[in-house]
């Protein structure tokens, strides 16, 4: 079974499933994953930090809040807190324009954001592939631990 | 204005957003007919709210190769506005526009070709906005892309995910032979939407 994240949206999901995020554009697809309990989540985060921002009641929006909670959900179905390693892709810029527009550049933040809090939790970052201005469908395999990317015109690939 | 949200805002700005969604589709139909040179016939566009996780389903699934014009909206409002095309609806209109000239892929002329289509279509809208608030109204250059629904989708969903968790879309459909859905997404900056609806006389200080 494939199990699907919608934007600003996160679930968990254990070997044989798989779990995909489709059309990440300036978003970030971060999972993480126990290897030992086959076991893993997915988040699709939108913006970087949940403090800057007023309406901030669904926590999988924001890197901070959405990465924290996603922890806490693998960890309530079995995963080892301990073990949990980290794969991310996503954060291009897809436009560009003369406006100051901040949230243009979105993407490059959010990847900040997400290694940070990552960091913090002390789960290890094992691969990426994160920039760039194009976007990306992501599935993640926790029976591998294979996070595959298909993008328009470019040969699918994993990391 | 700390006190406005998109989702108190959403019933008036929904209704200003149809009118504006009619005159626009009528003056965008018109630039289109005479740059064209060809009979084009219009429906009343839609407009809808949108949760983000049903935002790519309805342009036909979030990996839909889709044709994305992003322009920047400066003056008295300041914002953004995105109009959104399937791929082969793209070609269509670069086609009609360059005559032989067009190849079927998107090469330097091409995508040149298209943002000026966008520029035409989306100052229609513009138009249509600055008539009826008196506001003075200007998009910046466009910058195109070709790539998913979903990713494309994303730039106006960020944008919109600051105020709260839906979106808003204009549906325009037009129709020369083939039926051209046009999708607008319009992002005014917070303070910008308090000053479209007093303009408009829906906020009274």
């Amino acid at each position: 079974m494939e199990i699907k994240v919608g934007m600003a949206d996160m679930n968990v999901c254990t070997a044989p499933d798989s779990i995909i995020t489709l059309g990440l554009g300036s978003c970030v697809g971060v999972v993480v994953w126990d290897k030992q309990t086959k076991i893993c989540g997915m988040v699709h985060v939108m913006l970087p930090d949940s403090t800057a921002i007023s309406q901030n009641s669904n926590t999988a929006k924001f890197a901070d809040t959405g990465i924290e909670e996603l922890v806490k959900k693998v960890v309530a179905i079995g995963a080892g807190r301990a073990r949990l390693v980290a794969k991310i892709a996503g954060g291009a810029q897809m436009f560009k324009v003369s406006t100051a527009s901040p949230s243009l550049r979105v993407g490059e933040r959010n990847v900040e954001a997400a290694k940070k809090k990552l960091a913090e939790l002390k789960i290890p970052l094992i691969a990426e592939d994160t920039g760039d201005s194009y976007g990306r469908t992501v599935i993640f395999y926790p029976e591998t631990g294979v996070y595959r990317i298909r993008a328009i015109g470019r040969e699918e690939f994993e990391i | 204005m700390a006190d406005l949200s998109l989702d108190t805002l959403s019933k008036e700005y929904f209704d200003v957003l149809k009118e504006l969604g009619n005159i626009g589709a009528g003056n965008a139909t018109t630039a289109l007919a005479s740059m064209l040179q060809c009979k084009v016939d219009m429906q009343v566009p839609e407009v809808r709210m949108l949760e983000f996780k049903d935002v790519g389903a309805i342009l036909g699934g979030e990996e839909q190769e889709m044709v994305g014009a992003y322009l920047g909206v400066e003056g008295d409002i300041t914002g953004s506005i995105l109009f959104l095309v399937k791929k082969e609806v793209a070609m269509h209109l670069v086609k009609k526009m360059m005559g032989d000239y067009a190849s079927d892929e998107f090469g330097e002329m091409e995508r040149s070709a298209f943002k000026e289509i966008s520029n035409i279509i989306t100052g229609s809208y513009m138009n249509a906005l600055a008539s009826l608030t008196g506001m003075g109204i200007f998009l910046t250059v466009p910058d195109m892309t070709i790539d998913m629904a979903g990713a494309i989708l994303s730039v106006p969903a960020v944008e919109f995910g600051i105020y709260g968790d839906n979106i808003l879309l204009i549906q325009s459909k037009i129709s020369d032979e083939i039926d051209i859905d046009g999708y607008f997404i319009m992002v005014p900056d917070m303070d910008s939407y308090g000053k479209i609806l007093r303009s408009l006389g829906i906020i009274v200080d």
